[in-house]
């Protein structure tokens, strides 16, 4: 009767309520970041997080439109928490993307995980050989770099400025051996040593009296994190800075050189992207970073930035239909969004086609730290190494 | 292999055991007299390290810097061993170890919070860098003999307080027999705070000289917390003397492990053979040390017990 | 009485382990089942580690190793083709259990902090090795692309079946260590924890049993290093690290080393309070790190004290 009219009205109400309850839930881009947080390497993903952070202010927090969610994670530089940060960011939370992770063994735990689920996963600093060849993936992006090509990149250098006789030194663990293999892709000089080190190795003075009684013509290193900073701070102190020009990778960058401040002068260094470079989306990022946090921006941070531009430019080509896979794949290929180094190209795994620099550190404006500043360019569109073991077309 | 670089290699290897000596001085004297595990020992090590760059940065005086360093540390370890270890003196050593773990995290995400996660900037004052020409062709860096001297003074300092002073009889005394001491009306609690307060001094100490020419970042106590255990135990728990043994031999045959054992190998193995165990092996090498000495002397070189 | 409150607990803890699955299901959270697996996985590590711990009085702190050993068996025979299951497991317990016998034969003649430092000394020197060895990864570690076969009995791709294996092989290694601890070996071992000097004259000599029961722990920790690496399709030598030692010794501590369980409910409760911490706040470690100690201070029985009550 009249009564009961209410209670129709009411449940057909809340039955249309229920049937707009997912398409309101559809007005959401999430996307997992995993990086590491905690510990001594949290300091890495700090500048990740920022810069993802600003990425997405510079986007009013949205996309095509759609509000944008960002869950972060840490994976604890644990290959297996790193899994089950995305297993739980894709079940639980269900995002749409997965992005970030800086260690090589978790992404090569993570992104199949993410791609099996069919998801993307965009890599902002790893970049496995293993991901550039064989387990390349249509679902998997990586707006940085591939391992090898930063290291062949400075084995150019030294070989083009005809330099003989370099010591080489890096941690024994895959990654140093990595990077000395791509060293020796493109140096085709005479190396006087090959030293491998204990990885976590604090004191250097052993390694550097050998290192100075043969005497060489240059040296290169790799020596990531607080390794970097102790070799770096050893190497100075022992008078060897004059004696041998230092080369390396991963050694020197805006996160040390606050530590070490003037030992890193004279420092050369091959990377993808420098502070300096001058394009507009690059001045805007590196002004308004420092701005907000008061530091100068890292490559890693430059990297989850343009992850986040490229996720953009995604779904924006899709209109915000983020069912649109292929349409999604399409876009990113295009790398069609102003990233931070200028314009690049993807090749067919997905990697990017872009230039390499020198890098020196210099002395910085008045009363401030160091800073790094390109020379030359070393590499036009270069293409990684890997790329033909990739079956994709 | 010429006979500089092994002096120099000798030199540099014997620097290295200072430092382990001063940070397992601490430590086994801990070990030794309260009979407790003390895995936080890295955490006061790092405290030091950050203590004394921070008043050094603030007071602009180096020695004022390394007073209020170790003074600080001190505080800090005596304020840990009131608030969180006094009941742990009677547990097992499991439970001291697990506790003690427990105050690593604590330590270093408290120094993360305190002075963010990147390793700050140390710096020494100049008259403590450069060279020294020891004779002809060896130059070496001034700071490091500084700390081996540093270290041997420490030495010295020890065995006069434990052979010679009345602290020390009763440090010798608590070690053998505690509740005798206690018996006989030494205020055995106090006894201990001061030891501990010691310990800690001595761990800040090897901190604020190693921070320099190393890495001052959280978590930088772990890194060598191990070796240092391997020393202590190599040395014989509780025993300075062993402390000293154990510390330059791990700094000796660490030092001169890296620096010439792949080379050693490379003269019976294949280049590319000797290349591949070389840094293996010299990672390796003090755990098959300790691990040798253990099989022959399952109780340490120079137990200070019987 | 205790016992019965004891078998009422156990009864209870099982049959929600049991209903995870179907209630995971049904909340359309698929992930707690992965989650809960995990923690099943490290809970059978941590039983194998009180048998030695908690029972034996031998604090090794480098269980972990196991971990590694059972992974890499799997991992390496993937790695040339071999895929069945049977024979990557038999492998991971044998090969263990080898080590096992290698590392207790030497540390077991030393005691005290001695055996902790060479147990700890032994898994460094395993974790280096795995990062030496290129071929294997280093430590990039190796990923498994095809889960161990068992044809027709059981497919572990199905993540439901390989949860009710997990779970299975959790309630066998509960059943077998408590009738391990509760036979004349069992109590060999308890005794030369609590009095080595009477145990002597009694006329046992403690070695050949404690190094059967490492040798025993040892084996069902690769075990459960086979069941983890299956799990996470990816095996590195981080699963050696000493870290992951202390994790597990944590596990044993906060569940209680008097009771068989008690590891099985410290690995929940420390595996989840991670996880739920971690999503809270970077500084996770500033809030876990004294909750730890704390748990050691006051959960003299552990957790396990706390809910089945004092017993012996």
């Amino acid at each position: 009767m009249r009564h009961k009219t209410p209670s129709t009205v009411a449940i057909g109400f809340a039955a249309a309520l229920l049937a707009a309850g997912p398409a309101l839930a559809q007005q959401k881009v999430k996307i997992g970041f995993i990086t590491t947080l905690s510990g001594p390497q949290g300091v890495v993903g700090e500048y990740m997080k920022n810069s993802v952070e600003l990425a997405l202010d510079h986007l009013g927090r949205k996309m095509a439109g759609l509000e944008v969610e960002v869950i972060y994670g840490d994976d604890q530089v644990k290959p297996d928490v790193g899994k089950q940060v995305a297993d739980e960011m894709l079940k639980k939370h269900q995002v749409d993307f997965v992005a970030g992770i800086i260690w090589s063994n978790v992404m090569l735990a993570v992104a199949p995980t993410v791609t099996d689920a069919g998801k993307f996963m965009i890599g902002t600093n790893a970049g496995p050989h293993e991901l550039a060849g064989k387990m390349c993936n249509e679902l998997f992006f990586t707006t940085s770099w591939q391992n090898d090509d930063t290291p062949e990149a400075m084995g150019k250098v030294m070989q083009d400025q005809g330099i003989t006789d370099v010591y080489v030194m890096a941690p024994n663990y895959a990654a140093g051996k990595d990077m000395v293999n791509g060293f020796k892709r493109s140096y085709k000089g005479r190396i006087v040593d090959e030293v491998y080190t204990r990885l976590g190795q604090t004191d250097y003075q052993a390694e550097l009296s050998q290192l100075r009684s043969k005497n060489p013509k240059a040296v290169f290193v790799f020596y990531p994190g607080g390794m970097g900073i102790s070799f770096l701070r050893q190497y100075s102190e022992a008078g060897l800075r004059g004696q041998f020009p230092l080369y390396s990778v991963y050694t020197v960058d805006e996160i040390s050189i606050p530590a070490v401040k003037h030992a890193a002068l004279g420092q050369y260094e091959t990377r993808y992207w420098s502070p300096d470079l001058k394009n507009p989306a690059n001045q805007k990022y590196v002004s308004d970073y420092r701005k907000k946090y008061g530091k100068m921006p890292v490559f890693y941070g430059a990297q989850s930035y343009d992850g986040i531009l490229l996720i953009d430019s995604a779904v924006r080509a899709v209109k915000g239909n983020l069912a649109d896979r292929k349409g999604m794949i399409a876009a990113m290929r295009k790398a069609d969004f102003a990233s931070t180094r200028g314009k690049f190209s993807y090749n067919t795994n997905h990697f990017p086609i872009q230039n390499f620099y020198l890098l020196k550190a210099v002395t910085g404006p008045a009363g401030q730290d160091p800073v790094m500043e390109i020379q030359k360019t070393v590499f036009t569109n270069h293409k990684d190494s890997y790329a033909k073991e990739c079956a994709m077309r | 292999m010429n006979f500089v670089l092994v002096l120099e290699q000798t030199l540099n290897g014997l620097q290295l055991g200072v430092m382990l000596f001063l940070m397992a001085a601490g430590l086994t004297l801990v070990f030794g007299i309260m009979n407790l595990v003390n895995l936080a020992h890295g955490s006061l090590y790092m405290v030091g390290a950050y203590l004394a760059t921070y008043f050094y940065q603030a007071t602009g005086s180096y020695p004022l810097g390394v007073l209020l360093g170790l003074a600080g540390t001190m505080v800090v370890g005596i304020a840990v061993e009131v608030i969180a270890l006094r009941t742990l003196y009677e547990r097992e050593h499991l439970d001291q170890v697990l506790a003690t773990f427990g105050l690593i995290l604590f330590f270093n995400e408290l120094m993360a919070i305190l002075w963010g996660r990147a390793a700050i900037y140390t710096t020494l004052p100049d008259y403590l860098t450069g060279h020294v020409e020891l004779f002809a062709g060896l130059r070496y860096p001034l700071y490091r003999l500084v700390i081996i001297a540093v270290g041997l003074a420490v030495a010295g300092l020890l065995w006069f307080v434990v052979a010679r002073t009345r602290l020390g009889m009763l440090i010798r005394a608590g070690a053998s027999n505690r509740a005798m001491v206690a018996a006989l009306g030494v205020n055995v609690r106090l006894l201990y705070t001061l030891v501990f307060g010691f310990g800690a001094a001595l761990a800040g100490l090897a901190g604020l000289m190693s921070g320099p020419i190393h890495v001052v970042q959280p978590g930088m106590g772990e890194l060598i917390l191990i070796e240092v255990f391997v020393v202590i135990v190599i040395g014989g728990i509780g025993s300075i003397r062993g402390a000293l043994a154990g510390a330059l031999i791990v700094g000796m045959a660490d030092t001169l492990g890296r620096a010439f054992v792949r080379p050693m190998l490379a003269t019976v193995l294949s280049t590319t053979a000797a290349d591949t165990a070389g840094p293996a092996l010299a990672s390796i090498l003090i755990y098959l040390l300790m691990a040798i000495v253990l099989a022959l002397k399952p109780q340490g070189l120079f137990p200070a017990r019987s | 009485m205790n016992s019965r409150r004891r078998a009422i607990v156990l009864a209870a803890g099982l049959v929600l382990l049991a209903a995870v699955p179907p209630v995971a299901a049904l909340a359309n959270q698929p992930f707690y089942l992965d989650l809960v697996r995990r923690v099943m996985i490290f809970a059978i590590a941590a039983l194998s580690l009180n048998l030695i711990l908690g029972y034996g009085g031998m604090v090794s702190f480098g269980h972990a190793a196991y971990l590694g050993v059972g992974a890499y068996a799997v991992g390496v025979l993937a790695h040339y083709g071999i895929n069945n299951g049977y024979l990557q497991w038999a492998l991971a317990i044998g090969a263990s259990a080898l080590v096992a016998l290698a590392i207790g034969a030497v540390s077991i003649r030393t005691s005290g902090v001695y055996f902790i430092m060479i147990t700890l000394a032994f898994t460094q020197m395993l974790y280096y090795l795995g990062i030496s060895i290129a071929e294997y990864g280093g430590d990039d570690g190796m990923r498994l692309a095809v889960k161990s076969q068992f044809p027709g009995l059981i497919d572990l791709n199905d993540a439901n079946a390989f949860y009710y294996l997990v779970l299975a092989i959790l309630v066998l290694a509960l059943f077998l260590g408590q009738r391990l601890v509760d036979s004349r070996f069992g109590m060999v071992l308890r005794a030369a924890r609590s009095n080595e000097v009477r145990t002597r004259s009694i006329g046992f000599s403690p070695y050949p049993y404690r190094l059967a029961a490492f040798v025993i722990a040892g084996a069902v920790c690769g075990l459960a290093g086979a069941l983890l690496v299956n799990h996470t399709a990816y095996l590195t030598p981080e699963f050696m690290n000493w870290t992951r030692s202390g994790e597990l010794m944590f596990m044993v501590i906060l569940g209680g080393m008097a009771s068989i369980a008690g590891p099985v409910l410290g690995a929940f409760a420390l595996l989840l309070v991670e996880d739920a911490l971690s999503g809270w706040t970077q500084h996770w470690q500033l809030i876990l790190g004294p909750l730890l100690v704390l748990s050691v201070l006051f959960l003299r029985r552990g957790l396990a004290g706390l809910l089945f009550g004092k017993n012996e």
